[in-house]
C-alpha cells in the first residue's frame, strides 16, 4: 500500500499539509472521489428522487437505488435488506422502536458495557417504558466479550441481544459468529453495532448470520449524513415504520394508507441522496484498495505505535490486545484532556474523553481516556510524531511537579 | 511553547492544591461538559446579598478544576451584583473582548485560554455554575 500515493488523494492535507490525522474511530477523512461524485450529482443531476417523469430525476433515482445495490453487495445482502438512514445511531434507534413492539413486558434484552451509547440508550429507554429486563453481560479481565460469558448471561427470557462489532474505545473485534448461532440456539435476535467494524473489515452478513446490523458512512472514509441499516427481509417485512410521510407509501385515503414494501417504507421523506452516492463511492474506493491490505497496514502502525509508547514511562496503555488500529491511553496524573494540549499545537488530532461510551470508561475506573485511532492514510512519521509529543507532554507537565 | 500562556504556574498549584474543595451543603449549582467530563458543582453560603463563603467539587481536566478554585477566593466577600460584574469582566477576557481587571484579582491568569478556543469552555464552566446560582432571586440561604 503506497501511503504517499493515498495521502494525495485526500484533499484536506493539501489544505494542512502538517496535519496529523490520529481520530479516524470518530469520522475518517474524505477522499476527492467521495467529494466529487457528491459535486457531480449536485452540479449535474441535482434533483430528488422518484419523481420519475423527468430524465433527471430517473438518473438521480438510479444513482441513489445503485448506491442501496452496491452496500448490499458490499456486505453480502440483498437490495431489499437495506434501509438508508443518516448514520449508525438512528439505525440503532430505529431498530429498537420497531422492534420493541414484538417484545413484551419482562422480556430480557442483553447489551454489553463495551457499547457505544448508541447501542444502549435506546434499550436502556425502551426498558424503563416497556418493563424489559435490561441486562449487562460481564466483560472478561481484559474488558472483552466472550462466548462463554454470554452463554452463562442467557435466560429463558431473553429476547435481544444489541451488542458491538469493534469497541470504540478497546479495538477489540467481538467473536460474533459464536455469539450469534448461540443467541439463534436460544430464539434471540442478535443487533450489531458494525460503525467501528465496518472501515477495518470484510463483513459478511449472511456469514455472521446477524439479524440486523448498522453502520456509518462517514467512518469508512464516505460522507456524513448517511448511515444504514441492514435487516433480515424476513424480519423487516414484519416491522412497521416509525416514520411516515413522503416517498414510503403506496396509496394514501382519508383513513388509511398502503405502505410500500421494503425497504423504501421504512425510508420516509427526501433521503440523503448525495451522500448515498459518496457512500458508493467510498465503498469503490475500499475495495479499490482491498480489505487485506488496510488491514495489513494497520497492525504495521499499530504494532510499531505500541512498541514506541510502552518504551516511554509515565503512559498506561488500556487495551494492549486492539485488534484493529486503536490505543485508548492515559499519561499518569494527567487529565485527559490536559495530555492533548500539546498535541493540539502539533496539528495532532487525537480524541480525549468518554468517546460517547462512558460505561466502559467507568469500567476502566478512569475520568476518560486518550484515543489515538489509525487508517490508511497514517504513516510511521505520523507515529513518530505522535510518540514524540506523547514525550515532550510528560516532560512539559513535570515542571509543574513538586 | 504557546501552550505556555495555557499552563501557568498559579493555574497548576491551584489544581493540585485547590482551596475551598468540597461542598457543606449550601445551596449549590452543577454543570457538566458530557464531551470532555468535566463536572463541577459550586455552592456559596449567601447573607444580607454578600457572598460569604463559595466551595466547589467535582472532576475534570487542570483548567476546569483550578478555575473553580480561584474563582471561589476571587468571589468570597463580595455582593451578589459584584460578583455578577466580576464574572461577566472573566467571560469577556476570555473571549478576547475588552475587559475590566477590577475584582478579577488572580482569576487574570486565565486570560491566556483566549488563544485556545477549544479550552474556553474549561476555564468557564465554574463561573456559569455560580452565575446560575445566584442568577434568580431566591439565593438568600435560610
Amino acid at each position: 500500500m503506497n501511503v504517499n500515493k493515498i495521502r494525495t488523494q485526500f484533499p484536506i492535507y493539501d489544505n494542512h499539509p502538517n496535519l496529523t490525522y490520529l481520530d479516524s474511530s470518530a469520522t475518517s477523512l474524505t477522499p476527492r472521489v467521495v467529494i466529487d461524485k457528491m459535486n457531480e450529482y449536485y452540479s449535474e443531476y441535482g434533483v430528488n428522487i422518484n419523481r420519475g417523469v423527468y430524465l433527471m430525476s430517473h438518473m438521480a433515482t438510479e444513482a441513489y437505488e445503485n448506491a442501496r445495490s452496491k452496500v448490499a453487495e458490499f456486505i453480502n445482502s440483498d437490495s431489499r435488506e437495506i434501509v438508508f438512514t443518516k448514520n449508525t445511531t438512528e439505525s440503532l434507534n430505529k431498530i429498537c422502536l420497531m422492534y420493541q413492539k414484538k417484545l413484551l413486558p419482562g422480556d430480557e434484552i442483553i447489551v454489553t458495557e463495551l457499547e457505544h451509547h448508541s447501542s444502549v440508550l435506546p434499550w436502556q429507554v425502551a426498558s424503563k417504558e416497556k418493563g424489559f429486563k435490561l441486562t449487562y453481560l460481564p466483560l472478561d479481565d481484559e474488558g472483552k466479550i466472550t462466548l462463554e460469558n454470554f452463554k452463562k448471561t442467557v435466560s429463558k427470557k431473553s429476547k435481544v441481544l444489541a451488542i458491538t462489532y469493534v469497541s470504540n474505545v478497546m479495538g477489540y473485534i467481538t467473536p460474533l459468529k459464536e455469539i450469534i448461532k448461540y443467541a439463534h440456539e436460544n430464539d434471540m435476535i442478535v443487533i450489531v453495532d458494525a460503525a467501528q467494524a465496518i472501515p477495518h473489515m470484510q463483513i459478511d452478513v449472511k456469514d455472521l448470520d446477524c439479524d440486523f446490523l448498522a453502520f456509518s458512512g462517514h467512518k469508512m472514509l464516505g460522507p456524513t449524513g448517511i448511515g444504514v441499516l441492514y435487516g433480515k427481509a424476513t424480519l423487516l417485512n414484519n416491522l412497521e415504520p416509525i416514520d411516515y410521510g413522503g416517498d414510503m407509501n403506496e396509496e394514501v385515503s382519508l383513513y388509511d394508507v398502503d405502505i410500500r414494501p421494503i425497504p423504501h417504507c421504512f425510508e420516509a421523506g427526501t433521503p440523503p441522496i448525495a451522500e448515498a452516492i459518496g457512500l458508493a463511492a467510498a465503498i469503490d474506493y475500499i475495495n479499490a484498495i482491498g480489505y487485506a491490505n488496510i488491514i495489513e497496514h494497520e497492525e504495521k502502525l499499530l504494532t510499531y505505535a505500541l512498541d514506541k509508547i510502552s518504551k516511554i514511562d509515565g503512559v498506561t496503555i488500556y487495551n494492549k490486545n486492539a485488534d484493529i488500529g486503536v490505543i485508548s491511553f492515559n499519561l499518569n496524573n494527567i487529565h485527559p484532556h490536559d495530555a492533548t494540549a500539546l498535541f493540539n499545537e502539533k496539528e495532532i488530532c487525537v480524541r480525549a474523553g468518554h468517546h460517547c461510551a462512558q460505561l466502559i470508561t467507568k469500567w476502566l475506573k478512569c475520568d476518560g481516556t486518550v484515543r489515538a485511532s489509525f487508517y490508511i492514510y497514517n504513516d510511521y512519521k505520523d507515529i513518530d510524531k505522535f510518540t514524540d509529543t506523547i514525550r515532550e507532554t510528560i516532560k512539559f507537565f513535570k515542571q509543574f511537579e513538586g | 511553547m504557546r501552550i505556555n500562556n495555557l499552563y501557568r504556574q498559579v493555574i497548576m498549584d491551584h489544581y493540585k492544591n485547590p482551596r475551598n474543595k468540597g461542598l457543606k451543603g449550601f445551596r449549590s449549582s452543577r454543570l457538566r461538559n458530557p464531551s470532555c467530563g468535566d463536572d463541577v458543582t459550586v455552592e456559596a453560603r449567601i447573607s444580607n446579598g454578600v457572598l460569604e463563603e463559595v466551595n466547589h467539587d467535582g472532576k475534570g481536566c487542570s483548567i476546569c478544576c483550578s478555575s473553580a478554585s480561584v474563582m471561589s477566593e476571587v468571589l468570597a466577600g463580595k455582593t451578589i451584583d459584584e460578583a455578577k460584574e466580576i464574572i461577566s469582566s472573566f467571560y469577556k477576557m476570555i473571549k478576547n473582548e475588552e475587559f475590566s481587571e477590577e475584582g478579577l484579582d488572580e482569576a487574570v491568569v486565565y486570560q491566556g485560554v483566549s488563544q485556545f478556543p477549544a479550552r474556553m469552555k474549561c476555564a468557564t464552566i465554574s463561573w456559569t455554575a455560580l452565575e446560575e446560582l445566584i442568577g434568580d432571586g431566591e439565593v438568600e440561604q435560610k
